[in-house]
Parts: structure tokens; C-alpha cells; sequence
């Protein structure tokens, strides 16, 4: 286990200057997810037209996996349907070996194919008891778009 | 200073290794290691002793009764209670629970406050919020000061006759600060109250008197102290214990049990319901045997020594802020604190990879580091098994933190 693999700079990047970090106005959904025992906290707010998450911000405070977790995700999101939402959630999951499946989500061979940017927190399963944290905003954002 | 470096030996689990380096452990504030003496007498107790406790009339329960009395005349002695002023529980938070459901159910009614510490362990609010629900009574906090010690002006301010019971920890498990116990207990008491005290980070450091602290409840925990999980002192005035209901009622704490009632059985032993955790009270014990061979006072001396070298380390690095008292009169050996932006999260990640165990967090006492304005803290925590070679390890992987993270 390399700590090189779970500090990329594209995470330091994004704990330190966090996207889509100002609360919406007016949002469509939002929700809070908190993990009480590490006390990483994340709001996820959401603006819908049609099938479409026009607008998503992600507040919060907590370790730089968490947050950046959430920053990346505003990125990935934004723009995007419905169902090519479901579709990044599950990749997320899968990746992060928090759901099990025999689909190679991230191919080693060309990076960023799949998942972009987010495919640098997968030296996170790497660091089991680091998981949750990257979960956190993506098990929010679900929250918030069942609203 | 007291060299205690040779007892590292007594204590297996240091000889492991854990990502490749030597396990560095400073968590004891959360839990202790245990020594060789403390599992033995657990091991022989199951091999030579094992049996149902005040119940048996066979020579082998008795046996096992004789050690677990023993177990309670020994913690008696340590902290200089008469034996039936010990009641055996599962540890701090049960203790406390016992004297929140035993006395505060009975006795607070609305318009009665409990005043309480912010830098009060969970353990010794959450059972006061409960209890409170059915009591009405009000919770109200003692600040700290900036230096990390308790606001005196404000406790003796909000100490007016409507508080009924005060809960003090006599040592801070974030901020390591001692308070200053019998003080505020004269105080209470001049006001009417009764004074509870949560000496889980107190009794396995220094030397703990509850005569000289004049504490009319005083809980600790077993497994803080080099003895096992799951066993835990209530100590509580012999009259106050009398009075006591208890909150759990069953097996062994009966004196005679009718269809719709029942009469309770002596002090202690109607505050132990159920089979008490009858080997972790001789782990314990044994414990306790082992704590008093070093004696407390070079126990805390060592920790001030190792402890004093810490904050001066720690004080090097650029950006670190310590959440604690400076000075070493009134201050233990958990230190909290932040390293510039990085999470404490992030900094225990870092220093796991090097073997080294710190808490991240907010240590289980949420209002305080609301109170702090900090989301988490990182924490090392000393014991006797520490050496300066650990601070020297802890110091470096913070140094490796701040490369990792650019911290300037």
C-alpha cells in the first residue's frame, strides 16, 4: 500500500478547492449525509429540469477523501440524466468495491475511459476503513435525488 | 523522570509489527494494552477457578467467589473505599447509567438542574439527557477557559440551588486537563449538590483518593487501566449506595423476590445484577496489583516526562495547534490537535502506514469540539509503555504528512 496511491493530487486538488461548493438557490432536492462516527458531514443539492441535473452543489466538512469524494462528484454529475446518474452511481460502487461485480469498471489501460477524474480515489480500496469516507457523498447525492 | 522502559517487555502486543513497522501504540486513552500478569491471572482464573459466583455451596464456587471479592477489596484499597462502596459493572458509561437511572430517576424533578462539564465524555451526559426526559430536570454546561481549563468563575456562577448533581471528569480525554475535583466538590456541596465523577482517564494515571476528593459517585473503567474490556467500578458513599435504587434488577442483587416485589440485597451486591463479569474483575485485580508494584506516582511522573516531550516535539511543528493545558501540573497524557488543513483522518491514515495507532475524531465528546470549532481532532494518548523513541516516530510521520499534503 502506497500512501502515493491514495493522496493523488487530483484529490488534494479537490479538497482544497472544492467545485460546485455554494449552496443552490432555491434547490429541488437536497439531503444531508453524515458518518457520526468519523464526523465527515456532506449537504447534496440538486436542481432538476426535466430528466436533467442542470445544477448540484456539495457542502460539507471532513477528511480530504470525503471531500474531495464530493467535489468530483458534482463534476461528474452535472449535466447529466437521471439515468446516466444511476449508471455513474453504480460504477462509483463498483469501483470502490462497495458492490460487487465482474465488470472491469476501470480499465488500467486507459484512464479516464470510464470514470474520469473519479477513477483516482480508487487507491481507496486499498484503505478499507477509508471507503465509507468517499462513499458518503455519493449515498447523499442518492438521497437527494429519491426527493 | 521514572525510566520505565523495561516494562515494554511485560507487554506482548508491543513486540508485533504492523505495516512493516514496529506498532507504535498511543490510544490508550481510548484503551490500554494489557500486560503478561493481567492475561495469566485471567487464564488461571478459567483454568483453576471458573464457577458461578455467591451461589454454590461447592469448594469451587467459592474459590471463585474468594477471587472475586478479593478483586473488589483490592480496587477498594487503590482507591481508598471500604470494600462495600465498590460495585462491579461492564465499565464508566454503566457506572455512570447506574447513578443516572438509580438516583437521578428518583430524586430530580423539574426545575432541578444537573450541571455538567463541556469537556464531559458523552458517558457522562447522554445519561443525564435520558434520565432528564423523565425527570424534567435541565442540563447546563460549564464552559472552558482558553487555556483549556475549566471556567471556575462560570461554575460557581451557574452552581445555584436548583443544581442538584454535578458531573466532572476528573481528566479530559480530548484535552487532557485535570480538574480540579475536591474544589468543585466543596463547592457543590455547599450548594446541596451531589458530585459525580467520571475518572475513566483519571484512576489509570495518577494516584485517585475518593475520601481526599470528597466524590459521593465515582465511575472508572477496567480496560483503561491495563485490565480487560467489560469491567468497570462504581464507587459511591457508603449512605448514598444505601439509599440507591437499583437500575437493574435480576439474579444475585435480590434479597428476596415475591410475586409483585422484591428487597434488594446489601450493598454492593444489589447493584450487580445478573452474573457479574467475574474474570475480568480478577484481570483487574491483577491490574491493579501490577499499576501499584510501579506505584502511581511514578506512573504519572513517567507520563509527565514522556507527555512534557511530546507537547515540546509537537510545539516544533509549524501550523500545529495543541487543544489542551500547556502545563504539565494540570494536564494528563491525551493530546489533541490539528496539523494545518490536514483532517486528523487523513494524518492517522498517514501514521498507520508508519505502525502508529492515534485516535482521529471527536473522541466521543461531540459538544466540546463544537465548542473548540474544530470538526475532529487528532489525539495521542501516553501510558507507561510509551517511550520518547514513540514521540520521535510520531513526529516524523507527521513530518511525512506534511510533505504528502504540500504544508508549507
Amino acid at each position: 500500500m502506497s500512501l502515493n496511491e491514495l493522496y493523488r493530487e487530483v484529490i488534494l486538488d479537490h479538497y482544497r478547492a472544492p467545485r460546485h461548493h455554494d449552496h443552490l438557490d432555491s434547490p429541488d432536492g437536497s439531503a444531508e449525509g453524515k458518518n457520526p462516527l468519523c464526523g465527515d458531514e456532506v449537504t447534496v443539492e440538486i436542481k432538476v429540469a426535466g430528466d436533467t441535473i442542470v445544477d448540484i452543489a456539495a457542502i460539507g466538512v471532513g477528511c480530504s477523501i470525503s471531500q474531495a469524494s464530493a467535489s468530483m462528484m458534482t463534476e461528474a454529475v452535472a449535466g447529466k440524466s437521471r439515468e446516466e446518474v444511476a449508471e455513474l452511481v453504480r460504477k462509483f460502487k463498483v469501483m470502490m468495491s462497495i458492490e460487487d461485480s465482474a465488470e472491469p469498471v476501470v480499465d488500467p489501460d486507459r484512464p479516464g475511459a470510464s470514470l474520469g477524474d473519479l477513477e483516482a480515489l480508487q487507491g481507496v480500496r486499498k484503505f478499507p476503513v477509508r471507503i465509507k469516507c468517499a462513499d458518503l457523498p455519493w449515498i447523499t447525492l442518492t438521497q437527494a435525488l429519491e426527493q | 523522570m521514572t525510566d520505565l522502559a523495561h516494562i515494554r517487555a511485560d507487554f506482548p502486543i508491543l513486540r508485533q509489527e504492523m505495516n512493516g513497522y514496529p506498532l507504535v501504540y498511543l490510544d490508550s486513552a481510548a484503551t490500554s494494552q494489557k500486560p503478561t500478569a493481567v492475561l495469566d491471572a485471567i487464564t488461571d482464573f478459567y483454568e483453576t477457578a471458573n464457577a458461578n459466583v455467591h451461589r454454590g455451596a461447592y469448594a469451587l464456587s467459592e474459590i471463585a467467589t474468594d477471587r472475586y471479592e478479593e478483586a473488589r477489596t483490592r480496587v477498594a484499597g487503590f482507591i481508598n473505599a471500604d470494600r462495600r462502596e465498590v460495585a462491579f459493572n461492564r465499565g464508566t458509561t454503566s457506572a455512570i447509567n447506574q447513578v443516572a437511572y438509580g438516583w437521578g430517576l428518583y430524586n430530580l424533578k423539574p426545575g432541578d438542574r444537573v450541571l455538567l462539564t463541556l469537556m464531559e465524555h458523552h458517558a457522562n451526559i447522554v445519561p443525564w439527557q435520558l434520565v432528564s426526559r423523565h425527570t424534567g430536570a435541565e442540563l447546563v454546561y460549564v464552559p472552558h477557559t482558553e487555556s483549556y481549563e475549566l471556567d471556575l468563575e462560570a461554575y460557581h456562577s451557574l452552581l445555584d440551588e436548583r443544581v442538584k448533581v454535578v458531573g466532572i471528569t476528573a481528566m479530559s480525554n480530548v484535552l487532557g486537563t485535570i480538574n480540579p475535583v475536591r474544589q468543585l466538590a466543596d463547592a457543590a456541596h455547599a450548594a446541596g449538590a451531589l458530585v459525580v465523577v467520571d475518572a475513566a482517564q483519571a484512576v489509570p494515571h495518577m494516584a485517585v483518593d475518593v475520601k481526599q476528593m470528597d466524590a459521593d459517585f465515582l465511575a472508572f473503567s477496567g480496560h483503561k487501566m491495563l485490565g480487560p474490556t467489560g469491567i468497570g467500578v462504581l464507587y459511591g458513599k457508603r449512605e448514598l449506595l444505601e439509599a440507591m435504587e437499583p437500575a437493574e434488577g435480576g439474579g444475585e442483587m435480590i434479597s428476596d423476590v415475591q410475586l409483585d416485589s422484591s428487597t434488594w440485597a446489601e450493598v454492593p451486591h444489589k447493584f450487580e445484577a445478573g452474573t457479574p463479569p467475574i474474570a475480568e474483575a480478577v484481570g483487574l485485580g491483577a491490574a491493579i496489583s501490577y499499576l501499584e508494584k510501579i506505584g502511581m506516582d511514578a506512573v504519572r511522573s513517567h507520563e509527565v516526562d514522556i507527555t512534557s516531550y511530546a507537547l515540546e516535539r509537537l510545539g516544533e511543528i509549524e501550523n500545529l495547534t495543541i487543544y489542551g493545558p500547556a502545563d504539565m501540573t494540570n494536564r494528563g497524557g491525551a493530546v489533541s490537535f490539528t496539523l494545518a488543513d490536514i483532517h486528523p483522518h487523513d494524518l492517522s491514515t498517514i501514521l498507520d502506514q508508519r505502525g502508529i495507532a492515534i485516535r482521529a475524531g471527536h473522541h466521543c465528546a461531540r459538544p466540546l469540539a463544537r465548542s473548540l470549532n474544530v470538526p475532529a481532532t487528532a489525539r495521542a494518548s501516553f501510558y507507561i509503555y510509551n517511550v520518547r523513541a514513540d514521540v520521535d516516530a510520531l513526529i516524523d510521520g507527521l513530518h511525512e504528512a506534511r510533505e504528502i499534503f504540500g504544508v508549507a
